[in-house]
């Protein structure tokens, strides 16, 4: 199949890449430029395991194409911690087992991240329903959302 | 396999030639929560997508006429961070904000949602209680047509080949007016539809109900609006016994199928109670309304 050439930037970094058009960005993300921290659950946008932000967009990776990828700027998982610092969401995930076989994990960070950045405060019930898109087959729901009003908390620095 | 080819078109025409002039399968792409979905389960095998998002026109909010024209391919969570529209029809909203997850509102559009044709989809009982009206852009030129009549079956619309909606018209709101959507899923968050009521109503001074339309969803082969269930509002003061006639008729429209979300049965006595909160709560919208 004719593969055609994209641009995009992921985490600040900018890259090539060839795709196929039936691929979708996730395909890109981990095959191509072998970003494997974003995972794929379902492949059919249900799970969120694929959670990324696209410009400024909270999205699942598998529900967009690679050829729509041109020219757009992408977070993930690997932009996250800022060199050897995690960032307070991680923190909180490792300090209040936010985690347990860790699948979902980054799918749920990535998506919290959007949740805080657009609503510092959220509500157990805005964290709970912002985070219906992902799925927890270890079904660690509880300590996931603590982790996450515990790392609101922090970053608001109360 | 053929080659799959993706067309990302900077305006209207452009897309109806690429419609237009497919030899094999052609889809349209608005946010792709649909159409990707398809293609990963290998339901369908198209030879073109055209990517409608890179069309100015059919992205983003604005008033016209003393209501609102949205672009078809607007997002779930444009559409909901838009206070103006969001507070003119927080029965749309409650529709949008009830297709997927937050995730797939980043992507997906009332105008994919509607032209997927599912039945159940959350956001076209209201656009039709609300009397949205879509504009059809195609090889032969333009047309609005009533949100009811685009669905004609389950995952079939009357678009010929080559159209597109590229908006939605939402008129303007009479003073006392409100509307609101409720559904039935098992779950609260992250299901399909079993059944979907909207009502759009408007009220005057005195409280007697002026104008009412009911749309009903997952019920039917298609979204449906039951004129009957209007009238059965209008002239009243939405009391009892006008709630009474409206759970009446909305039960008497139920076409379901039996199937793993509900029976027949059981779709059409939920209808009816949906109807009844559903009517309350387009009500208090309406009398909070300046």
């Amino acid at each position: 199949m004719k593969k055609h050439h994209i641009t995009l930037n992921v985490n600040g970094d900018d890259y090539d890449a060839l795709v196929e058009p039936q691929q979708s960005l996730l395909d890109v993300l981990r095959d191509t430029l072998m970003l494997t921290g974003t995972k794929e659950g379902c492949a059919t946008g249900d799970c969120g395991a694929c959670s990324v932000i696209v410009d400024g967009v909270l999205q699942c990776a598998c529900l967009m194409l690679g050829m729509e990828a041109e020219g757009v700027r992408v977070e993930t998982i690997e932009g996250m911690a800022q060199g050897g610092d995690l960032h307070p969401l991680q923190k909180a995930f490792l300090t209040h087992n936010g985690l347990q076989c860790g699948i979902c994990t980054p799918g749920v960070l990535v998506a919290a991240k959007a949740l805080l950045e657009r609503n510092p405060d959220p509500t157990e019930t805005e964290v709970r329903y912002w985070l219906a898109g992902n799925l927890c087959r270890c079904t660690g729901y509880d300590k996931l959302i603590q982790s996450v009003l515990i790392a609101a908390k922090e970053m608001r620095g109360a | 396999m053929t080659d799959l080819r993706y067309e990302a078109p900077g305006s209207l025409s452009a897309a109806v030639a690429l419609l237009s002039d497919a030899k094999g399968l052609a889809r349209v792409m608005a946010g792709g929560t649909d159409v990707i979905v398809q293609m990963e389960m290998d339901l369908i095998e198209p030879e073109l997508i055209v990517d409608i998002k890179k069309i100015p026109e059919l992205r983003g909010v604005s008033p016209e006429d003393g209501g609102f024209r949205v672009g078809a391919a607007t997002t779930g969570m444009q559409l909901c961070d838009h206070a103006a529209f969001a507070a003119a029809w927080p029965g749309v909203i409650d529709g949008v904000k009830l297709i997927g997850s937050i995730q797939v509102k980043g992507r997906a559009s009332m105008g994919g949602n509607l032209c997927n044709a599912s039945p159940g989809a959350d956001s076209v009982p209201p656009m039709i209680a609300a009397g949205a009206v879509a504009r059809v852009v195609g090889p032969d030129g333009v047309r609005d047509v009533p949100v009811e009549q685009i669905p004609t079956g389950p995952g079939k619309t009357s678009l010929a080949r080559g159209e597109i909606i590229s908006s939605f018209f939402f008129p303007p709101r009479a003073k006392g007016s409100g509307d609101a959507y409720m559904r039935f899923t098992p779950r609260t968050e992250m299901d399909i539809a079993v059944t979907g009521v909207a009502i759009n109503l408007t009220l005057d001074a005195s409280g007697l109900c002026t104008a009412a339309r009911v749309a009903i969803g997952a019920v039917a082969p298609t979204a449906l609006l039951v004129r009957e269930a209007g009238e059965a509002l209008v002239g009243t003061k939405v009391d009892d016994a006008a709630i009474e006639k409206l759970v009446a008729a909305v039960r008497a429209a139920c076409r379901p199928i039996d199937d793993k979300r509900g029976t027949k049965a059981f779709r059409i006595e939920v209808t009816g109670v949906l109807a009844r909160r559903v009517a309350l709560a387009a009500l208090e919208r309406a009398r909070a309304t300046p």
